[in-house]
């Protein structure tokens, strides 16, 4: 990894959005965020301050570099070939890829959902097992407990309670996110990275997972993209806009959605993008 | 009522600039466009009929050789018992009494047509040289797909595709002049050809098969699971045992049944280095004959439509149906696979 000395002083320096944020209510903190895939960038300078027990959105137009910008967090680019970053990345003020960092211990600290549904082809209860068994859990009533708290917290359990034995592929789409957000939640992240988590989901799972992410927040900290406008203004406290690897525009949902400082950004949730 | 129904057919009513898009493509369609979308289909019918003529010539094909090989094997049970395939009450006139003789003895004065010698013979090797093939062929495999760079790949999977090319007369032939002896020493066999030296020779050719067998099997799990291991903290070895390899584990089943069904095929290897000795055995350092190295040994004397030959017609049968029913079953596992991973 290829990266110029970030100093105290850089970090504190003035930014692009215009967000005043508590020092201490800041959970991820990016300065001067660059990622390439080779020799093509697709982030460019990011500066962001995600609150702690918040959701912040991350809203733009495709291959703007949402899912890049989001996979930084638990250092998923690292397993591309040829990802290049520069800048600096911290989670409670640690630098995530200074060398010292433990990339598995960070990611049971900052779990993801995928876009697609991606359970494990095995049992439901097994899939929700699979991050604690990493950990170490074999008392099976600890890991009965484990599963049955984290399915509850996904709003998926009176579903699936009698059938916890059963193949989670069996599940519909919509079931099988949320068994994924079960799966993710059984860790006890502090950090929930959500990747359009509903974009493959009929209008009563979408909304199930918006209550959903509504009450996760009191305890975790939510980034969340998402191609739906509405839906980041539904669920989001702060939203960003990206556009082709820029953040555009960071700031309370509110003031994206009512008060853009940005004509891009005005364009873009207008639906008057291209 | 019927204006509505045709309604996506015709021009559309509404000035197409100021409505939404969708709704404009659903009304852009026109029946002219619908009849080219047709003709344009008659080609792919002819190419669908073509590639289901040629399917189904194969099918006959095999078809043909299955009537064939049976109905010369049936003729086998017109003189012998199908008893006799197990074994035959012989009177030994030394030591005056009836013994039970599990032998294969085509050519003598009582013939004996016992499989069970050929079977030992054909499991002696197979199953071994399945046992190491699948060993080495899962880690092989594993390590192709989950951990050489694309650069160590580029080189090893042709190397490995050349083992696979070698005609199985040079790896007999190799087997014979270079391996058996210090074999020999190595394990103090009484006999320098045996079982298990047809065995590694046989490895030869079912270790490539079964490498780029779980090779593709591990490859064909979805990335996505891969991501979601990772994500939950999983080292990659962890995801490896955890996931990726529970994913294709119907492929690695598959791909150790095939390697199987082609060790019990194989003939050459077989017929040079094993000594060919029908014996009725459990020891790997035993010299066997296999029911394919017998069909190749006898084949050439045997006199036309005798008993005998279709004796060795009925060895064939059961090799076809044996390596028939594994291949269904491969097949069948691997169907399950593919379902299991909504490929
Ligand atoms: N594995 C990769 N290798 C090379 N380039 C990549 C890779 N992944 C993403 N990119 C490039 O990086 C840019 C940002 O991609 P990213 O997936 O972050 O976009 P996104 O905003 O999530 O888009 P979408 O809304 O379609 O998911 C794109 O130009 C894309 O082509
Ligand atoms: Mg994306």
């Amino acid at each position: 990894m290829n990266r110029p000395e970030t100093t105290e002083k850089n970090l504190k320096t003035e930014h692009k959005s215009g967000v005043e944020m508590d020092e201490a209510l800041v959970k991820i903190k990016t300065r001067a965020l660059s990622v390439y895939y080779g020799a093509t960038q697709a982030l460019k300078q990011v500066d962001m301050d995600i609150k702690k027990q918040a959701v912040t959105a991350l809203i733009g137009p495709s291959g703007c570099g949402k899912s890049t910008f989001l996979r930084v967090f638990n250092r998923m680019n690292d397993m591309i070939p040829d990802t290049r970053l520069e800048g600096k990345a911290t989670i409670d003020g640690i630098d995530i890829y200074s060398p010292n960092i433990n990339v598995v211990t960070l990611r049971r600290l900052v779990g993801m959902v995928f876009q697609k549904s991606n359970p494990f082809p095995k049992t439901i209860f097994d899939n929700v097992a699979y991050g604690p068994k990493l950990n170490g859990v074999t008392n099976r009533s600890q890991l009965e407990e484990i599963v049955e708290r984290s399915l509850i917290q996904a709003a998926i359990w009176d579903e699936v309670k009698d059938r916890l034995h059963r193949s989670a592929m069996e599940l519909s789409g919509g079931q099988q996110q949320r068994v994924c957000i079960a799966r993710a939640l059984a860790v006890s992240p502090e950090i929930l990275l959500m990747d359009e988590p509903a974009s493959a989901l009929d209008p009563i799972s979408t909304a199930k997972i918006e209550e959903l992410i509504h009450d996760l927040k009191k305890e975790y900290t939510i980034v969340i993209v998402t191609h739906n406008m509405q839906q980041a203004a539904r669920v989001s406290d702060y939203t960003g806009f990206f556009l082709l690897g820029e953040l555009i525009e960071f700031d309370k949902t509110e003031r994206i959605f009512e008060v853009p400082k940005d004509k891009r950004t005005e364009d873009y949730i207008t639906g008057r993008f291209g | 009522m019927m204006a509505q129904d045709i309604g996506w057919l015709k021009p559309p009513l509404v000035d197409s600039s100021s409505t939404p898009s969708i709704y404009r493509m659903t009304r852009r369609g026109n029946l002219s466009q619908l009849l080219t979308l047709k003709t344009f289909r008659a080609g792919e019918w002819i190419v669908e009929k073509l590639l289901a003529a040629a399917g189904m010539i194969s099918i006959l094909f095999i078809a043909l050789i299955f009537v064939f090989l049976f109905k010369e094997a049936l003729q086998f049970f017109k003189t012998v018992s199908p008893m006799d395939l197990i074994g035959k009450w012989v009177y030994d006139e030394y030591d005056e009494k009836w013994v039970f003789k599990t032998m294969w003895q085509a050519i003598s004065s009582v013939p004996k047509y016992s499989l069970l010698p050929l079977l030992c013979g054909s499991f002696l090797v197979a199953f071994p040289s399945t046992v190491i093939s699948a060993v080495f062929g899962i880690g092989c495999g594993i390590y192709l797909s989950e951990v050489a760079s694309d650069k160590t790949r580029e080189v090893l999977k042709p190397t490995l595709e050349l083992f696979a090319g070698i005609p199985s007369v040079v790896i007999g032939f190799f087997m014979l002049m270079v391996a058996a002896t210090p074999l020999q020493d190595i394990f103090h066999t009484k006999f320098r050809m045996n079982a298990f030296v047809g065995a590694l020779g046989v490895t030869i050719v079912a270790f490539p098969i079964i490498v780029t067998l779980v090779e593709d099997s591990l490859r064909a799990v979805p990335k996505a699971l891969r991501e979601a291991s990772y994500a939950l903290g999983a080292t990659r070895w962890q995801t490896i045992w955890r996931t990726t390899l529970p994913a294709a584990i119907s492929g690695v089943s598959a791909a150790c049944i095939l390697g199987f069904g082609r060790a019990l095929g194989e003939t050459m290897i077989v017929l040079m280095v094993t000594g060919n000795a029908a014996l009725v055995t459990g020891n790997v350092f035993s010299t066997v004959r296999s029911l394919t190295a017998n069909i190749a040994a006898e084949m050439g004397y045997v006199e036309h439509q005798s008993e005998h030959y279709y004796a060795l017609f009925l060895v064939g049968a059961v090799l076809f149906v044996i390596t028939f029913v594994l291949n269904i079953f491969a097949e069948i596992i691997l169907n399950r696979m593919r379902r299991k991973l909504r490929m």
